[in-house]
């Protein structure tokens, strides 16, 4: 996906001009703003509730459906929800709703889920003959080949999901670092649970058909988590957390499109390093600030 | 609220996976009281505060709180601090942000900031009065995983307040407090039982961090409960009756009360308790 034209100059509205001459780019960044707005602020949730490895697991049974789909003659998009909704059922029964060996059972029994699933996928793929043309961009995405309508699909997807968010994300934040005292106050935390899990499911299928499964996790986790340790309020952590998404994202596809490097590397590689910045910086905060704070203590 | 007890059992049954924790437990508690629920563990002094909830009905007797029979209606009037182990210390929340939760937590859709809205201004000043009222104002921005059990129990307390509630039940709160935050928060609690005057019903391991704050004690051992002034049940005699051995109680120069020759509780209470959480 080399373009002859693609040269950057110090001129910041020509390089604007020229991002923005071919529609594949335009869409591109379209459809990255979009899942950067989403998976920022699922992603948000899911890492106050300590869902990491959940939504990792839904990435990635998101491959074994996308490959089943396609050795069946579905469509694409059926095998990435149908896989991920299943998905999200699966972990809302036997992950943490009501049980009491904490997070250590929660994990092993996600990890199970998410092993059969792997290999489901490779089976797929290998009844599909062996023509692995597909693969990569199941697991890496088509982020340069997205066409207007599926622009458009993710944008209902992406505004059905936030709208629920949105009506359920009070109780949600409450029930995510109080269960206890939150279903003593009518939370219906096990509801709650399997709805959030189902969002996330819905957001990680609409992504993954763009980003490819292993990047929407990328999107879903780093931007997410540096907000968090930017600040810990709730309201503007949320909103910290989708800029830096669709920061990292349109910074990503900006940078991908002057280099022989692909998106996926780019939009990864600069929210890491934003994360590892914050980190340290809350590091050197945190050791100075101990002297004064351990003494009112 | 005068003249209706806040609590009152008569004859009560309260049964797990069809097995009595306790039965034929008579009690009146007063408006306005700090009692302590006190036994070994898995005699049923958290069974007791779900009753009181509404979410453990009783197999035999009566129960009524607030004048009513225990359910959702009257379990919106409590404030409840369950049992726990503390906020991973991860959880990036402040401490003000887990307060105003137990406010508006509950209800669905998105508030309008504060500067936009009557309603969420007034809540905003309902959680700041309750954090000054524990004593939480230096420290409720910071987020609550990183603070110590003493500051996160006061944080909760003012949880449980913050909804105006008529009675506040607290299931160990002094559990995992050093002994000298076990003192600062009983003296608090009583603090708050008289300027607010709301009932408390604090289940407690030991008697004597509460012993000098308390109106009331519920005791339950043996799988029977009995209510009274603080000195006259932890007694030798009224022990030695509700355990079924011969128990004494001793009195140390400094006023605190040592329980000696209760039974260690049978193996399967406690498996009686685990399966109760």
């Amino acid at each position: 996906m080399r373009i002859e034209l693609a040269g950057l100059s110090w001129d910041l509205v020509s390089d604007f001009e020229q991002l923005t001459t071919y529609p594949f780019m335009v869409q591109a960044l379209e459809a990255g703003a979009i899942v950067a707005v989403m998976a920022g602020a699922i992603g948000w949730f899911m890492v106050l509730r300590r869902q990491t490895f959940a939504g990792h697991t839904l990435s990635v049974i998101a491959f074994p459906g996308a490959a089943g789909a396609t050795l069946a003659g579905l469509p694409i998009a059926l095998g990435y929800f149908g896989a991920c909704g299943l998905g999200a059922l699966a972990l809302s029964l036997f992950g943490r709703g009501g049980r009491e060996d904490g997070i250590a059972g929660e994990s092993a029994t996600i990890g199970t889920i998410q092993a059969f699933g792997l290999g489901l996928g490779f089976l797929f793929v290998v009844l599909y003959g062996g023509q692995l043309v597909g693969l990569e961009s199941l697991l890496f995405g088509t982020f340069l080949g997205i066409t207007a309508g599926q622009v458009q699909t993710l944008f209902w997807i992406a505004v059905a999901v936030l709208a629920v968010l949105a009506v359920i994300g009070r109780p949600l934040l409450f029930a995510s670092v109080d269960p206890g005292v939150a279903r003593a106050a009518g939370v219906p935390t096990r509801l709650l649970d399997l709805g959030f899990l189902l969002l996330l499911g819905a957001a990680v299928a609409a992504t993954a058909q763009i980003t490819g499964a292993l990047l929407v996790f990328a999107l879903l986790v780093t931007p997410p988590a540096t907000a968090q340790q930017i600040t810990a309020r709730p309201g503007p952590g949320l909103a910290l957390s989708v800029g830096l998404a669709l920061a990292v994202t349109w910074l990503g596809l900006a940078v991908a499109y002057f280099s022989p490097y692909p998106v996926g590397f780019w939009v990864t590689s600069i929210s890491f390093g934003l994360y590892v910045a914050v980190r340290a910086a809350r590091h050197l905060y945190d050791t100075r600030g101990a002297g004064p704070a351990l003494e009112t203590a | 609220m005068s003249g209706v007890a806040a609590i009152r059992l008569e004859g009560a049954t309260a049964s797990r996976g069809g097995r009595p924790v306790w039965s034929g437990v008579d009690l009146s508690i007063g408006a306005g009281e700090f009692v302590a629920v006190l036994g070994p563990n898995g005699a049923g002094k958290s069974t007791l505060l779900d009753v009181v909830l509404g979410l453990l009905p009783l197999s035999a007797g009566r129960a009524e709180v607030l004048g009513a029979s225990p359910g959702t209606a009257t379990a919106r009037r409590l404030g409840y601090l369950p049992q726990r182990r503390g906020f991973d210390a991860g959880t990036r929340v402040r401490g003000r942000d887990v307060v105003r939760l137990g406010l508006d937590g509950s209800r669905w859709g998105v508030p309008l900031p504060g500067r936009f809205s009557a309603a969420s201004r007034r809540a905003a000043e309902r959680v700041e009065k309750m954090i000054e009222l524990v004593g939480a104002g230096a420290y409720a921005s910071r987020p609550i995983g990183a603070l110590s059990g003493g500051e996160q129990q006061r944080l909760l307390i003012a949880q449980a307040l913050v909804r105006r509630p008529q009675m506040l039940l607290l299931d160990e709160p002094l559990d995992s407090l050093d002994l000298s935050n076990q003192g600062a928060v009983a003296a608090l609690v009583q603090r708050i039982c008289e300027s607010e005057g709301v009932t408390v019903l604090l289940v407690a391991h030991d008697v004597n961090p509460i012993l000098g704050y308390l109106d009331r004690v519920v005791y339950f051992a043996g799988g029977r409960g009995l209510a009274g002034a603080p000195r006259d049940v932890v007694s030798g005699p009224v022990l030695s009756d509700l355990y079924g051995v011969p128990i004494e109680v001793l009195e140390t120069s400094d006023g605190r009360l040592v329980v000696v020759g209760t039974p260690e509780p049978p193996a399967h209470h406690h498996d009686l308790h685990d399966h109760a959480h």
